[in-house]
């Protein structure tokens, strides 16, 4: 046993750093600071059809007529996010006489499973045009680049390591995120106050660059970070490790990188007999709803769903020979704050709906999406 | 791998040696309060037990089906299904708890039944058995909500694993859910140790040939206790649906902590011996792990390397110890 | 894991044992046929189709060889799925993109799953630890070294080595010809050399094999090694098609647990003695089909579970509903 821990540990010790992605890179945290203060082009008030910057990608030659079939390669439906996001785009599907058919593989959360649901699409022989949401960036690649070669591939959410997707779409980002929730917090607090950070879990690029960015913001403001826990998303766990916190020492504030856990961790609060501190969630409902009848000093970053909507209107306007924004489609990434909450809670909407769905407006809604 | 020279255990055993479970329980509280004083306050040690209660219960369940000679896979899936399935009947409505925990406990009762029907009639192995029931209920719990929780559990339904008994005099309070795992767990121990079906599911652990022989209904009592652990999963998803409210991964590991914790407890896997007591005690050294861990400040890397050589070390004392004392 | 009343097997006729895994099997292709045709998709009925389900599932093809050798002694491995993992890591991180390091990285990870599986195995032979608590164990153990160092794809694999997972002879890839290998090999291991008789008798009654004159904690560890190893392969398949490894991509693969129920679909009883490793490639397939027809059916990934989980159960029982033992 021991030599087994020895020399794995050895091993990766020597050799991990080296390959560790970069997760705190100034650069990108700057380019996302810019584009969440720029004014995004295209309609106002639908910022699923909006993009930040950006070139057109011309795609009339790509010979395409319609009705076509659009194939979706789908990571999983493994998370509510997921979920409100999926309903997006079946109910956008619905909007566009141009898509003939449309087919949806779920890859429930495995690369290689994913990786065989593509190269089955492509035996299939059906499909005209490829969504692919992939599960993670360096795995999808290859399957990616081999759809690639025989129709156009449309790339939302995380991306992948190679240019030959029509356009990747995907909101500001991590960074972003972190920075909006971050700002918030040192904005009401004074120097030297105390401040837990709760996380999901490590490893995953998108919630990295959230608490990277996050602490990077706090750290200059002089705050004194408490704890960075992590939490696995997990109800009871969360409010466990508050509970533990709060018998320790004050909190002036809790920063999350993800919110789905945020009213456990404000009912560790409530049940311990303590004030509700400033709040970083974000957007579902459960959340806005606890913000909003307590009163909070809160905000909600929010990672928009309504970017499932955009893959199947940029795959609409490429059977139509459209251009699309491209090689990136950048999406606003708006926060939901005090002056704009009344907008954007719903009593009647499932607890992790995410609000920023951009769907209200849509014809099933709120059934589709579990709504009364 | 049943020890075939084990003769029926008589009705009342002597137990001259401490459970080795309650040594490392002490202990282990023992670290906790050096770590942090303020675990002597009720605060302090009635959240621990409030936390502990979902896995003691479902570990007090568990080594029913444990000591008859087989596993529950199925539970953290059901405690899944019992929190999604609640607040979806619920649907916002505070008298619907009345007729809706009523309905979960059947339904756990139900789920064992299933488990214990498929092992005696289909002669499926227990741990196929339950994994499938484990993949099934999961499956089952998105399929109905559509992937993401649909309602909110009222406060009625949240009361058993969210509230707190206030002016208790000596403890100032007790969590509800405390009592809740007391009245459990001593029924639980009463049936387990002190009443004809606890016998006969030793018995049928020990050697289900010689029980059949001796006149036990092996297949009823296989199925009473699944149908026990089903109850035990119900009860813990109501607890832990209280305690933290809804979402779709709540019950996500716990039928591997629960036969840990009755392993720990030394219950013997395969069956034939075990106790209710000592599986609680189990649980509460795992959870007091935990904790302990969460205290020293230890990334969930090193929580798992441990888990797992503590694990490993309860099974291999146990065996070593029962080799030398021959039984 | 048996117990007692153990029915004689008969000597001739019609073996149902023997027969039943091929029966599930022209199950599940039926099955597949039928939705093809009845959803109006005869395009999945071509070569390339098949060979396209062939490979969904060579990983767990794999590892499902190796835990077939723990199950035919009776114990049981739940660390293969962290031991996937830890080598796909390890080989990846070995590699880093030299081809030059490919040996020494297949090395390094065949020796890590050598070592996994003799400390399975003497826990389970010479500690008496139950198996199932013992590899549990073992993979909270590898999980958690694992991930304390490495939080996300680490290393990169070369070019030459993705020849493993996208190689391609004639019209079948390289991995498909290599699993058929591999299960020729431990097929003929178990039918043909002294060491898989043991297996069988080891499993079928350990007490008497040990009277017998076997070694029976010696067979019990080389069980162990075997299904090690064929989990670091596995792992070693994975980090060429992924092109890198991670520490998620095998506990994402349910390897532990689908292994394990490929095993058993296979018709090798978790009692140890009985079954082989053509039920185990079965149980492989009927698993492959059984996913492409939901995929061409289009059925929700949640039902999708709820199927799986009947079909598993289902699939067991039309093994065990006739005997006449209890079961643990």
């Amino acid at each position: 046993m021991k030599r087994i821990l020895l020399a794995t540990g050895a091993l990766a010790l020597s050799l991990a750093p080296l390959h560790a992605q970069n997760f705190d890179d100034p650069e990108e945290f700057a380019k996302q600071k810019e584009q969440l203060a720029a004014t995004p082009e295209g309609p106002e008030g639908q910022p699923w059809l909006q993009h930040i910057g950006g070139e057109m990608v011309e795609t009339a030659d790509l010979g395409l007529s319609a009705p076509a079939t659009v194939c979706f390669s789908n990571a999983g439906v493994n998370n509510p996010w997921r979920v409100v996001g999926y309903t997006n785009m079946t109910e956008e599907v619905k909007n566009h006489e141009s898509i003939g058919n449309f087919i949806h593989v779920d890859a429930e959360g495995s690369d290689d499973k994913q990786i065989a649901d593509i190269d089955d699409l492509l035996a299939g022989g059906e499909c005209d045009v490829m969504i692919v949401s992939p599960n993670t960036t360096a795995a999808l690649t290859p399957a990616v680049e081999r759809a690639c070669e025989a129709m156009p591939v449309i790339v939302f959410d995380r991306g992948v390591n190679t240019q030959c997707p029509v356009t990747f779409i995907h909101p500001v980002g991590g960074y972003g995120f972190g920075i909006q929730g971050a700002e918030f917090i040192a904005s009401k607090l004074e120097q030297g106050d105390n401040v837990l950070m709760l996380r999901i879990l490590p490893g995953v690029d998108v919630l990295e660059t959230r608490y990277s960015a996050g602490r990077r913001i706090l750290d200059e403001a002089g705050m004194n970070i408490v704890g960075a826990e992590f939490t696995d998303g997990d109800n009871a766990k969360t409010k466990s490790i508050v509970e533990d916190y709060l018998m320790r020492g004050d909190i002036d504030a809790v920063w999350m990188d993800a919110g789905a856990t945020a009213v456990a961790a404000i009912e560790a609060f409530e049940d311990s007999g303590y004030d509700i501190p400033v709040f970083v969630g974000e957007d579902q409902q459960d959340f806005l709803r606890k913000w909003q009848d307590e009163g909070l000093t809160a905000i909600a970053p929010t990672y928009p769903t309504y970017q499932w909507r955009t893959a199947i209107i940029a795959a609409a306007k490429v059977i139509e020979g459209e251009a699309v924004p491209g090689p990136e489609w950048v999406l606003p990434q708006p926060a939901i704050t005090q002056e704009n909450l009344d907008q954007y809670v719903n009593p009647a909407m499932p607890p992790l709906h995410y609000a920023m769905c951009g769907c209200e407006e849509m014809e099933n809604y709120p059934q589709a999406w579990g709504g009364n | 791998m049943s020890d075939s020279t084990a003769r029926p255990r008589a009705a009342r055993r002597r137990l001259p040696r401490v459970n080795p479970v309650w040594l490392l329980l002490a202990a282990l509280i023992l670290a906790i309060v050096f770590m942090n004083p303020g675990f002597v306050e009720p605060t302090g040690y009635m959240n621990f037990l409030k936390r502990a209660a979902p896995l003691a219960i479902l570990a007090a369940g568990q080594v029913y089906v444990i000591v008859s000679g087989g596993f529950d896979l199925s539970v953290g899936s059901l405690i899944t299904l019992v929190v999604v399935g609640s607040s979806m009947l619920t649907n916002n409505d505070p008298s619907a708890t009345v007729w809706v925990i009523p309905l979960m406990l059947a339904l756990g009762l139900g789920v064992g039944a299933v488990n214990g029907a498929i092992v005696c009639f289909l002669r499926v192995p227990s741990l196929i058995a339950t994994l499938g029931m484990m993949i099934t209920l999961n499956g089952l719990a998105f399929l109905w909500s559509g992937g993401a929780p649909r309602g909110y559990l009222p406060d009625t339904f949240r009361f058993f694993g969210r509230e707190l008994i206030k002016d208790v005099p000596l403890v100032r309070f007790i969590p509800v859910s405390v009592i809740v795992l007391v009245v459990v767990v001593g029924l639980l121990t009463w049936l387990m140790h002190r009443t004809n079906l606890g016998r006969q599911v030793h018995a049928i652990g020990d050697n289900p040939v010689a029980a059949r022989l001796a006149g036990v209904a092996v297949n009823r009592v296989r199925i009473t206790a699944f149908m026990l652990s089903g109850l035990s999963g119900a009860l813990a998803g109501i607890l832990l649906g209280g305690f933290a409210g809804v979402s779709t991964d709540v019950g996500t590991g716990y039928e591997l902590q629960a036969i840990t914790a009755a392993v720990l407890g030394g219950a013997q896997l395969l069956g034939g011996r075990g106790s209710v007591p000592a599986a609680v005690g189990g649980a509460l050294a795992l959870t007091a792990i935990f904790t302990l861990l969460n205290f020293l400040g230890l990334p969930q890397p090193v929580r798992q390397v441990v888990q797992g050589l503590i694990l490993i070390a309860a099974v291999a004392l146990a065996m070593h110890r029962r080799e030398e004392t021959g039984t | 894991m048996s117990l007692a009343e153990d029915t004689p097997p008969r000597a001739t006729g019609f073996r149902f044992e023997r027969w039943a895994p091929l029966i599930l099997l022209a199950g599940a292709a039926l099955i597949y046929v039928a939705v093809a045709i009845g959803t109006g998709q005869a395009q999945y009925l071509t070569l390339d189709n098949l060979i396209a389900i062939l490979g969904r599932s060579i990983a767990l093809g794999i590892t499902a060889i190796g835990q077939t050798f723990v199950i035919l002694v009776a114990s049981i491995d739940l660390s293969v799925a962290s031991l996937i993992s830890a080598t796909a890591v390890l080989a990846s991180v070995v590699m880093d993109g030299a081809p030059a390091m490919i040996l020494p990285a297949i090395l390094a990870a065949l020796a890590l799953g050598a070592l996994v599986g003799v400390c399975n195995g003497l826990m389970v032979s010479a500690l008496k630890v139950n198996p199932l608590i013992a590899t549990l164990g073992m993979s909270l153990i590898i999980q958690g070294c694992l991930s304390a160092f490495v939080s996300n794809f680490a290393g990169k694999v070369p070019v030459a080595f993705q020849v493993f997972a996208y190689g391609e002879i004639g019209p079948f890839p390289l991995a498909l010809i290599f699993l058929a290998l591999m299960a020729a090999l431990a097929w003929a291991v178990l039918r043909f050399t002294r060491f898989g008789s043991d297996i069988y008798a080891v499993g079928g009654n350990e007490e008497a094999a040990r009277f017998a004159g076997i070694k029976t904690g010696r067979v019990v560890i080389l069980t162990h090694v075997i299904c090690s190893v064929c989990a670091a392969i596995a792992g070693l398949y994975l980090a060429s098609r992924l092109r890198s490894g991670a520490p998620w991509i095998g506990s994402d693969g349910v390897y532990d647990l689908e292994s394990i129920a490929v095993v058993v679909i296979g018709g090798t009883v978790l009692a140890g003695g009985r079954g082989g490793i053509w039920g185990t490639m079965a149980g492989m397939l009927i698993f492959s089909l059984i996913d492409s027809v939901f995929n061409i059916a289009g059925v929700d990934s949640f039902a999708k579970q709820v199927l799986r989980g009947i079909i598993i159960v289902a699939a067991v029982a039309f093994y065990a509903i006739r005997s006449k033992r209890i079961v643990a």
